[in-house]
């Protein structure tokens, strides 16, 4: 069989995985949202963390609980850092040095996972495993917890409240991913992935050379990495190295693992909403865009253009054997498209095309299918521009399932999908203005200005892959990123959770011979129109600097 | 007032929540899975290691260098990919070193990538007497962690008549060999056919040894 044919089967067999799973994992995490029974673990949990569970706060509190607890993480994970010499299983590694150390609690805590470092000589296991993966998790939480808000904003009617975070937070955890990845690391544990507490043994290779063997729980910490749309490596090398992502198996399965939630919350959403045709609507751009994303990045690295492929016959730089092109391609389609950035492949040597696909994904914002939680609601909003243009064309006040989009809801949502694009590219630009940051770039040309505007665009975005020719270790990228991760991660999710304010206190109007129905196929052809137009455009001067520059050369 | 104090809650809450969150998710949940792998599937979860006459020599998920110790590629063995995991990755000496995994990031129009490209195929050509068109793209370039444990098919088919040259049998046999430690697609469908150098080479020890 061909290589490209097997790379088809192997998304289809995707395809039928997520299909058959959306279903019931969307309408579990509907009843983990809706149900109002506390399990006594919970009960536990709230009494220890001190929140009333029973208590309905309204937006504003929303807020602030997500914000209090965000800013606490990021703190403490710095600690935990800078002190890691003083903590057990530190594996001898010194403290992590301030402004690396915030680059990275930022990353972590905005469910980004850029990472300045490597794993495997800066981080010691504690604070991999008891740090850097508990935000795997936690961040994961918050992500879908301020979805399901903006969802209640939806169903909800007539109310400022929006449910409690502390709920939304523990049950996600209690739930949902804790037991997808004790399931889930298992399954990568029986594929190869280690999980041990060895220090680096130094064994004799056969031909008498010297080799470290490194160690640690990473089974743990790949499935979450996965499952949360992290993307952090325990490794430098992150999914790429074969203790991470040993197999063709393993790494299917990690792509299977990356869309898992974010492709079966649109069924949730419909669950909420009492109409499952508008998460069918949703899921099937989400699909669609995920498909042409995967189908691109595929021909163009098969096809292998630029001077390096044509001399080598193939291009297979920065690609292992075991996953071949059709793997890596599916594998950076998928990680780009869900925020998740955990990498197979160096992006950094796609081709011209094929890196530029992989960056304009991320461009589009998050939302095909995007992350956890932050997918769907970055489509939701997307979603209400869709019904405002539409209204525009007819001249009468736009809704959607039934809630007015009025000028204030309009303001939520202009703001939230103009945040992300402005502060990407003014970062990108100042980074390529300033000369220090700019002798960070490896490689030379446009490939060298796409470097810089593939890390910001990345950190923006949340999503955390790299060209990682770019160094950025350095005051600048630590500093400007972590600023950029930190303020486009939690602005969008106040503006979020306002909206949801706005259309929960709202009285749903019927239905009329006016109304844009939501989910028919036409409406799902205008809401891709808006993303490619809107979002993705946004980007299309730096983008034709870039890749198109370079690729059109 | 009211205001202030009730952020403060909300900060003590979130130091609280921290902590019940780093115990369950950061402690117990990778204990609990830590030691259910090393119970359920103990060979994996320490490594895959390989021992060959009593003692660990690697681990079957990761190349090792097959070279003298002035790092010329010994002709004995089936040769690694070319490896970027090193203190300097142009250099050609060392590799697959775990502690530093990574790739070479170097992009597809890289005049850099292209010098490093045509003396390895030069190497390649002159060490295994191929033409240039027959060596695969994976001989000639890095892998995404400078560890691939594999190699393609044809790879390993390039090297097959070196190496039983150097052991002195037939090219047949060494291709039997090379056939055993070929791993097809998963399933049939996934990911790409690919060669266990490690295994392979130390098959080749045990049943054709250089005397």
């Amino acid at each position: 069989m061909s290589a490209t044919a097997a790379g088809w089967l192997q998304a289809g067999l995707l395809v039928v995985a997520l299909a058959a799973c959306h279903v019931p994992l969307g309408d579990h995490m509907a009843r983990i949202f809706t149900g109002d029974r506390h399990w006594r673990a919970e009960r536990v949990i709230y009494r220890l963390i001190g929140a009333d569970p029973d208590s309905d706060q309204a937006w504003s509190a929303y807020a602030r609980s997500v914000l209090a607890f965000s800013l606490i993480s990021v703190v403490l994970l710095y600690a935990a850092e800078r002190l890691q010499h003083l903590l057990p299983l530190s594996l001898g590694l010194p403290g992590v040095p301030p402004a690396l150390a915030f680059n990275t609690a930022a990353s972590f805590v905005t469910n980004t996972n850029w990472q300045n470092y490597a794993g495997e000589t800066t981080m010691g296991y504690l604070v991999q495993m008891a740090g850097l993966a508990v935000q795997n998790f936690l961040s994961a939480a918050v992500g879908l917890a301020v979805a399901i808000a903006l969802v209640r904003g939806f169903a909800r009617s007539r109310t400022n409240r929006l449910g409690n975070f502390w709920v939304d937070l523990t049950r996600s955890l209690t739930r949902l991913l804790i037991p997808l990845s004790v399931i889930g690391a298992l399954v990568l544990a029986a594929g190869g992935v280690i999980d041990n507490f060895h220090a680096s043994q130094v064994v004799t290779t056969v031909a008498g050379g010297h080799q470290a063997i490194t160690g640690g729980p990473v089974a743990s910490q790949e499935v979450i990495k996965q499952l949360g749309n992290n993307g952090g490596g325990f490794y430098n090398a992150n999914s790429a190295h074969p203790f991470e992502n040993p197999s063709p198996f393993t790494n299917w399965f990690e792509i299977f693992l990356m869309l898992l939630i974010p492709m079966s919350l649109p069924r949730a959403f419909g669950r909420m909403v009492n109409d499952t045709r508008q998460g069918y609507a949703i899921a099937s751009v989400m699909a669609l865009l995920w498909l042409a994303a995967a189908g691109g990045i595929s021909y163009f690295e098969a096809r292998g253009a630029g001077l390096a492929p044509a001399v080598a016959r193939g291009a297979m730089e920065g690609k292992n054997v075991a996953f071949g092109i059709p793997g890596s391609a599916l594998f950076a389609a998928s990680t780009t498209v869900t925020s998740t950035g955990a990498v197979n492949a160096a992006h950094d040597s796609l081709t011209a095309f094929g890196g530029g696909i992989a960056l304009f994904d991320m461009a589009l914002g998050e939302i095909v299918p995007g992350g956890i939680g932050a997918g769907l609601y970055g489509m939701l909003i997307l979603a209400v521009v869709t019904v405002f243009v539409g209204g525009l064309m007819v001249g009468r006040t736009p809704e959607y399932l039934g809630k007015k989009i009025r000028p204030a809801e309009m303001k939520y949502a202009a703001l939230y999908f103009l945040t992300t694009p402005m502060v990407a590219l003014a970062a990108a630009g100042a980074s390529a203005g300033l000369r220090s940051p700019r002798a960070s770039v490896l490689n030379p040309g446009p490939h060298g200005l796409t470097e810089i505007l593939y890390a910001f665009v990345s950190m923006a975005n949340n999503n955390g892959s790299a060209f990682a020719g770019l160094s950025t270790d350095t005051l600048w990228y630590n500093t400007a990123g972590g600023a950029v991760m930190l303020l486009a991660r939690f602005a969008p999710i106040i503006f979020v959770l306002g909206l949801a304010g706005s259309l929960a206190r709202q009285q749903p109007v019927p239905a009329s011979a006016g109304t844009i129905p939501t989910h028919k196929p036409l409406f799902a052809g205008m809401l891709i129109g808006v993303i490619i137009i809107l979002v993705g455009l946004t980007y299309f001067p730096a983008l034709a600097l870039g890749p198109l520059a370079e690729g059109l050369r | 007032m009211s205001h202030l104090s009730s952020s403060a809650r909300q900060l003590a809450a979130a130091v609280r929540g921290w902590v019940i969150f780093t115990i369950i998710c950061g402690l117990a949940y990778p204990l609990v899975v830590f030691g259910v792998a090393q119970i359920a599937f103990p060979r994996q979860a320490d490594g895959s290691l390989v021992t060959y006459r009593g003692r660990v020599v690697g681990s079957s998920l990761l190349c090792q260098e097959f070279t003298t110790p002035g790092g010329q590629p010994l002709a004995r063995y089936f040769q690694p990919r070319p490896s970027a995991s090193a203190a300097s990755p142009t250099s050609g000496a060392g590799g697959c070193d775990p502690l530093a995994s990574g790739a070479s990031n170097l992009g597809p129009d890289n005049p850099v990538l292209v010098r490093d490209i045509e003396p390895r195929q030069r190497r390649v050509a002159a060490f295994d007497h191929v033409p240039v068109s027959a060596i695969p793209a994976d001989a000639v370039t890095t892998s995404g962690s400078g560890l691939d444990p594999l190699i393609s098919p044809q790879n390993a088919a390039i090297q097959a008549a070196r190496v039983a040259a150097a052991r002195h049998v037939s090219v047949a046999a060494i291709m039997a060999l090379v056939r055993r430690y070929t791993q097809g697609r998963a399933l049939g469908i996934l990911g790409e056919p690919g060669v266990n150098v490690l295994l392979l080479n130390i098959a080749l020890d045990q049943r054709y040894p250089v005397r």
